[in-house]
């Protein structure tokens, strides 16, 4: 039941107040929403000066993008999913999905491929600045949509795509086995990929491959993901250390741009540092958490902020999220390299990640299972969108596996990453309010039993 | 004797219902909403209130409900009609598991437990397919009144096959069938078939427990209710009070804030909070 006079908004302000005083006294809490955005437009800005300046750069994808080879060559690293989903948090996604179908691109087409699709027609115009043309693109097969996009920028520009191609998991129960026969031959297999990589690098770049640079930068994203595992687990605390959500997304926007880059391992040290002491102080995501969510999906960018809000102002907040799985690139798995045998250890590393970050699309019901307790979950909210099958069209399984099995509320609630159109934000509100609502009433006969 | 109201503001009616300390209708009102929403609000209460003979003292707590739940700007708290219809359909057939609504512009499947707990719910998604809209598009492409609409459907004899799901394109279709000398009825049984099967659809979602309570607006329609029958292969539970069902929820949502802030003022409010 909603009261007419709940003080949601009052409990949001104080909320702000109190990350502004606890951040002006110890000038640590709220350090990684900080740093983490003042990165990302560093990253931002010198890709605008790349592209000012006609320079070289690689177009890669969250799921294996291979920082670790291209940052060996000095190759500044463009993600066009993350150049995508700014668009529509800076809310302006709508005009570029209307130049792209203009040009001849379904409405059913994945919203990341359309929109930069226009910014490649608009000569790489951003809202961030001016985004670098390609010399090459290297992707997984991790995401289907991948392959056809980066053959998009084949035809525009005529350079050359590169798919390392990660054979997935063979068993769904086994998921996490790396000592069986197949995957010493799938690591294998990578491994030789990895070196055709190196030589079209060295091809692109006219650079010779520096096997000790390779292992300086291996070495710096060991740091993040030995962060990031670490993170994400210290959310278990109560209250929760960080929304999943809207924090999780600017975190991870570090992991991505900064994989194998000092500046990265460095922020993740100190985001630990950050969040172990916000356990210690008690400091938690929102004042008064009520109810432990993990979001399953990719996030509604169109309302970014608002969507959290539709389950803040009930005291829900987000702990943890598949998102952080998946769109790290399986950097969740803390998987460290082996810098005495780096491109053995790389593909291995591959295989690990990138699996995890397929499975954590399709099957990602065991390892929610696997959390319901740790992490003192009260609900999973499922967000199927329209624009991207691939991590869509395993939730209703997955939903009905862990519905069956285990007593947690969940809810199917179905928009967009991209396309406002189909975002209705008033039936939204309708399904998470009746939620909510279920999850109080559930709550009381808990507490009256 | 304590009075609570439930007032449910839809996109096509507004209705208003009171009940007694015992949580029985004592009155209630039905309204079109039209563009004032406000108004349609207070213009129904009002006239559950006077054909009940009570002051408004005397109806200590209203809860709104529905779309324009927030606009019923004289109630004292708010509660979705996905909570409201699986209440009023608990207290109105006891056995009801599952709750099928059908409204002006969505249809509902809830599963709930026998407290009237939502234990699980579906809606159709962004689209006026399978609802009340839907017959009514039918309804203008075929100059028919909506209270004709269920009798005429009834007496099909060779009932064409509706394939579109969209609203819009419904209206076309039928038209189409039209063209081939099709004849109403048989047109009209189609598009109910079809909006049965769709609703059917979104039962099994949440997954379909005996008793079915068919709630919303479109319960007026007999052959809708037959149409879901058929489809679903079991009988729904209908009443005169089905169209009412999520202002009769919201009614005994606000008794029960009554009886418990009586209980204890204290813990009825760390409740709410």
């Amino acid at each position: 039941m909603t009261n007419k006079n709940d003080g949601t908004t009052e409990a949001r302000d104080k909320d702000r107040a109190k990350a502004k005083v606890d951040g002006a006294i110890d000038g640590i809490v709220g350090r990684g929403n900080r740093d983490g955005a003042q990165l990302f437009r560093q990253w931002f800005e010198e890709l605008n000066q790349t592209a000012e300046s006609g320079g070289q750069s690689a177009y890669v994808f969250v799921m294996g993008s291979f920082n670790e080879i291209l940052k060996t060559f000095d190759l500044p690293v463009v993600f066009p999913e993350i150049n995508s989903l700014q668009t529509a948090v800076r809310r302006v996604s709508h005009e570029l999905l209307s130049e792209a179908e203009d040009y001849g691109y379904s409405p059913d087409i994945c919203g990341y491929v359309k929109a930069d699709v226009a910014v490649q027609l608009r000569g790489g115009e951003h809202p961030m600045g001016k985004i670098p043309k390609p010399s090459l693109a290297v992707y997984t097969n991790a995401c289907n949509t991948y392959v056809k996009w980066a053959e998009i920028w084949e035809r525009m520009y005529d350079i050359p795509v590169f798919t390392i191609d990660v054979p997935g998991s063979r068993d769904v129960h086994d998921m996490a086995n790396t000592s069986s026969g197949h995957f010493e031959n799938d690591r294998r297999y990578v491994e030789a990929q990895i070196h055709e990589l190196i030589k079209l690098c060295e091809k692109v770049t006219g650079k010779k491959f520096d096997i000790d640079k390779l292992r300086q930068i291996m070495g710096y994203a060991n740091d993040i993901s030995v962060s990031w595992k670490r993170i994400l687990e210290l959310n278990k605390n109560k209250p929760s250390l960080f929304n999943a959500l809207t924090d999780g997304t600017i975190y991870l926007g570090v992991a991505n741009g900064f994989r194998g880059d000092e500046a990265g391992a460095t922020y993740f040290k100190e985001l630990v540092k950050e969040m172990e002491y916000k356990a210690e102080h008690g400091i938690g995501a929102i004042t008064d958490e009520k109810y432990r969510l993990v979001f399953v999906g990719v996030p509604c960018y169109p309302i970014f902020r608002r969507f959290n809000e539709l389950f803040s102002d009930w005291g829900g907040t987000f702990i943890h999220s598949t998102y952080l799985w998946f769109a790290s690139g399986g950097a969740n798995c803390g998987f460290e390299y082996d810098l005495k045998n780096p491109i053995a250890s790389l593909a291995e590393g591959t295989l690990v990640s990138v699996r995890d970050a397929m499975d954590s699309m399709f099957h990602q019901d065991r390892a929610i299972e696997g959390m319901l307790k740790d992490y003192s979950v009260d609900g999973v909210i499922y967000h199927p969108i329209k624009s991207c099958r691939t991590v869509s069209t395993g939730l209703a399984d997955g939903r009905r596996y862990l519905t069956d099995k285990h007593d947690i509320a969940t809810l199917f609630l179905e928009s967009d990453m991209m396309d406002r159109r189909v975002v209705s934000e008033a039936q939204m509100k309708n399904r998470v309010d009746a939620f909510f609502e279920g999850l109080a009433s559930r709550r009381r006969h808990t507490q009256s039993a | 004797m304590a009075y609570s109201a439930g007032v449910d503001v839809g996109s096509t009616q507004t209705k208003a219902v009171i009940v007694n300390e015992e949580g029985t209708i004592v009155s209630r009102a039905l309204i079109d909403t039209g563009a004032n929403v406000v108004l349609a609000a207070q213009n129904s209460f009002n006239s559950a209130r006077e054909d009940a003979g009570l002051s408004e003292q005397e109806i200590e707590y209203v809860i709104g409900t529905g779309y324009g739940r927030y606009r019923v700007t004289f109630g004292n708290a708010q509660v979705t009609e996905i909570s409201c219809h699986g209440r009023g359909a608990v207290k109105m057939f006891p056995n009801t598991r599952t709750v099928v609504d059908m409204g002006g512009q969505d249809t509902k499947a809830i599963r709930v437990s026998p407290t009237g707990e939502i234990l699980d719910f579906c809606m159709n998604d962004k689209c006026a397919a399978g609802t009340g809209r839907f017959l009514g598009a039918a309804a203008a492409a075929l100059d028919i009144p909506l209270d004709q609409l269920g009798p005429t459907a009834l007496r099909h004899k060779h009932p064409v096959r509706i394939s579109t799901t969209c609203t819009v394109f419904a209206e076309s279709e039928v038209l189409s069938w039209l063209g081939k000398g099709k004849k109403i009825e048989d047109i009209l049984w189609g598009v109910h078939q079809s909006m049965a099967t769709r609703s059917a659809a979104l039962l099994r979602r949440v997954g379909i427990e005996s008793e079915v309570t068919f709630t919303g607006g479109v319960t007026k329609n007999t052959g809708m209710v037959q149409a879901l029958e058929d489809r679903l292969e079991l009988k729904v539970n209908v009443s005169d009070d089905s169209h009412y069902m999520g202002a009769l929820g919201a009614a005994l949502f606000a008794l029960d804030h009554i009886l418990e802030s009586r209980r204890s003022p204290q813990e009825s409010a760390e409740k709410s909070a």
